[in-house]
């Protein structure tokens, strides 16, 4: 098999990261360290102020966090054909600048990556563009249409990490059946969006007051959490592997839990905007704040909060969807459904979360690199031997989100305009340096 | 005031200046010649998204009661169909430099979006099943015409509240104004959460008698063939305001086009009970005041508006 993550060409780094201060949650480090990156590899990890300078550039540590860099299973890369909302390059650049060494592209794109000789040529592209290692998820059925499993053995063989119709659900029982026995030639997790269309219709928010004092359709949680209890229930019986996208409510929570309770094989995500804003945020309207599913409920958002804590929610991801200007300048009904993600994603968990005691830093970082492991991919880590997947990061560092622009070629942020703390200044992924914060002193004035 | 978007940019008092305002000029209507010079040479653009007879026709008349000019702009038949965006349309039309525009759509917030694109003065029509605001107000506006004041009083909104911008303008205004509000019908069509507007829920009209108005609402045909109601017959039966429901001393308004037979018997429509053609009365002389109160509004603070007949 072909590896699953692919990047286009870079120099390895060689640094010496002087007194940083190491949280690596999983390798128990959490102190002052000199650390030391040799031909993209981290060769040594010392005490404060103890590593001998060498020929490598000198990193100034001090007063920053170094950790290990963060891992996005759930990005749209918008490659092949869409390339006007984000491409490979744009959409890698944001990525690194929000201090991720590895993402997931989902298929859902024109055309579909339903095929091997489509994969083959998106990743072809990525091992010139990529900034960071990508790696793609093929969908699960033809053309996203729900009526014929792709080739999920071939699609594998040519290094598709695993399979979902994101932005869709798998409405047929008996097509996501398939595709779980299926999953035992082709291995890869399935991923699921879940809706039942017949529930969330024609909504584009969070059915409930605010809903309905707007005139807006709206989509229940049980739109949601139906799905995910019908999924688990075959996933169970077929002994399949799956991975719930984006989970938005209370009782989409509690359906992961039972499931995990019964030993199914379950894994799910929760994106900084579920755990962070509600559907309040909607009652301007403003299109930034439409995605699916939609913001719901404190109640919810409080109920994501718990089972991110708890790990009922495994990891964290952007669903980082970006649209063009004037696609989202429509009114809101008519607006594409999606926000980007990658490039606040750290900074508006660590502000919102870290910093009033909500979270720990271990926990959002842990949570921020465990996408990784659930789709069999190498967790990033700060060890010796080590391939150097990194974030440096200044935790003080306040800044207005949006206020020089954006790395993607998109800025429907939700987060635009609210102020942040920490901020990611260097980003090191798979052992070369793939952003840096772009520091300019004005001479003279 | 700068734009009417919703019924939340005004308070009671502004409600009754309104009203108020309404009233002088629903005497100059009774007039031989109605119009009056108080908005000459000032541009109302009227941009219609969706069919409307009576809403557009009564603004242009309030407009051209008002001396102003008008001009309509329908959404078929225009650069809308071959593409253009919402946005593109205002900045076009905002060249022409109209001084409001009254602007009806299908989609909840478009007044509020258009506002943030054009420096003229908005005026909600409709947007889509949010708001329908100038509608609220004459409604109001009829009812104190009618029974005096709304405080205290006991009001019915009947049918399918959940597709009615009429319906959350009215609960919105109605409840500004001192009365309390019940909202009625089918549970399918009575939306969640509905509650948190400050109105009662009822799902039958067992006790409809309770009411001192009953505003019905249109129900669509289309309802049926989307499955809300199982049939329009078997709505009829169990929501239609019909003779046998009405009491003499209650009230019926209703938003119009009505259909007989259905949300109201024909009766009833023709009862002494029925406000619905003073309602459409009251549309002229409230869009008159609001296009009154948003263009002249400052100046209106100060002094009344001038109510001569405009010379030939």
């Amino acid at each position: 098999m072909t590896d699953l993550l692919i990047q286009g060409p870079n120099a390895p780094a060689d640094l010496l990261i002087r007194d940083v201060h190491v949280v690596a949650p999983r390798e128990r480090i959490d102190g002052r360290h000199d650390v030391r990156v040799r031909e993209g590899v981290v060769a040594e990890i010392g005490e404060a102020g103890a590593l001998e300078a060498d020929t490598a550039e000198i990193v100034d540590g001090r007063g920053r966090h170094l950790m290990p860099g963060f891992v996005d299973p759930h990005v749209h890369l918008r490659t092949p054909g869409q390339e006007h909302k984000e491409d490979l390059d744009t959409g890698t650049r944001a990525a690194a600048a929000g201090g991720f060494v590895a993402i997931l592209g989902m298929p859902n794109t024109d055309p579909v990556v339903d095929s091997a000789p489509i994969l083959r040529s998106l990743r072809d592209a990525a091992a010139r563009e990529a900034r960071i290692p990508v790696g793609f998820l093929a969908s699960i059925t033809r053309g996203l249409d729900g009526q014929e499993l792709t080739e999920m053995g071939e699609l594998r063989v040519e290094g598709a990490v695993g399979f979902t119709d994101d932005g869709r659900p798998v409405v047929s029982a008996g097509m996501l059946r398939k595709a779980l026995q299926y999953q035992r030639l082709a291995g890869g997790v399935i991923a699921l969006h879940e809706e039942d269309p017949s529930l969330s219709g024609r909504g584009c928010m969070h059915e409930g007051a605010v809903s309905t004092a707007l005139g807006v359709a709206g989509i229940p949680s049980v739109s949601e959490s139906t799905m995910i209890a019908r999924d688990a229930a075959l996933a169970g019986y077929e002994d399949g592997r799956i991975h719930i996208q984006h989970l938005s409510a209370r009782e989409s929570v509690d359906a992961v839990a039972a499931a995990k309770a019964q030993g199914i094989k379950v894994t799910c995500e929760a994106s900084p905007h579920h755990l962070l804003l509600t559907h309040e945020d909607v009652r301007s309207l403003d299109t930034r704040f439409k995605m699916n599913p939609p913001l719901r409920t404190e109640d919810d958002r409080r109920a994501l909060i718990d089972a991110l804590r708890d790990g009922t929610v495994d990891c964290v991801a952007t669903d980082h969807a970006p649209h063009a200007r004037d696609e989202k300048e429509v009114p809101f009904e008519q607006a594409p459904m999606g926000v980007t993600g990658l490039e606040t994603s750290f900074a508006v968990l660590h502000t919102e979360l870290v910093r009033p005691g909500v979270l720990s830093l271990g926990t959002l970082i842990e949570r921020m690199t465990a996408g990784a492991s659930l789709f069999d991919l190498p967790t990033p880590t700060i060890a010796k031997e080590a391939p150097a997947n990194l974030a440096l990061v200044d935790l003080d560092a306040v800044w207005v989100a949006g206020e020089h622009g954006w790395e993607s070629r998109s800025d429907n942020s939700c987060f635009a305009g609210r102020r942040m703390q920490g901020r990611v200044v260097m980003t090191v992924a798979a052992g070369a340096v793939a952003f840096r914060e772009r520091a300019f002193t004005l001479v003279g004035s | 005031m700068r734009h009417l978007i919703s019924i939340e940019d005004l308070d009671r008092e502004g409600i009754e200046r309104i009203v108020a305002q309404a009233q002088r000029f629903a005497e100059v209507s009774d007039r031989e010649i109605k119009k009056v010079p108080a908005l000459r040479g000032r541009m109302v653009l009227n941009l219609f998204y969706e069919a409307s007879t009576r809403t557009r026709s009564s603004f242009e008349l309030a407009a051209k009661r008002l001396s102003a000019d008008v001009v309509n702009f329908a959404a078929s038949g225009s650069s809308v169909e071959k593409g253009e965006s919402l946005k593109d349309t205002i900045l076009t039309l905002g060249a022409h430099k109209p001084d409001a525009i009254v602007i009806r759509t299908p989609w909840a917030g478009s007044a509020e979006l258009v506002s943030q694109w054009t420096s003229a003065a908005i005026v909600n029509a409709g947007d889509g099943k949010h708001e329908h605001p100038t509608q609220a107000l004459l409604d109001v506006y009829t009812l104190i015409r009618r029974i005096g004041s709304l405080d205290g009083a006991n009001i019915w909104i009947v049918g399918d509240v959940a597709h009615s911008r009429v319906a959350r303008s009215n609960i919105l205004a109605f409840q500004k104004m001192g009365a309390r509000v019940t909202v009625a019908g089918p549970p399918t069509l009575i939306p969640r959460g509905i509650e948190a507007m400050g109105c009662e829920v009822r799902y039958t009209l067992d006790d409809l008698g309770e009411a001192d108005v009953v505003y019905a609402l249109r129900m669509q045909k289309e309802r049926m063939t989307e499955a809300w109601v199982p049939s329009l017959r078997e709505y009829a039966t169990f929501y239609q305001v019909n003779g046998r429901r009405l009491g003499s001393r209650q009230v019926l308004m209703h938003p119009g086009p009505v259909n007989r037979g259905i949300e109201l018997s024909g009766e009833v429509v023709d009862s002494p009970q029925a406000v619905i053609t003073a309602q459409v009365e009251a549309g002229v002389v409230v869009r008159m005041a609001v296009l009154y109160e948003i263009l002249a509004g400052a100046r209106a603070t100060q002094s009344a508006p001038n109510l001569e007949p405009q010379p030939a």
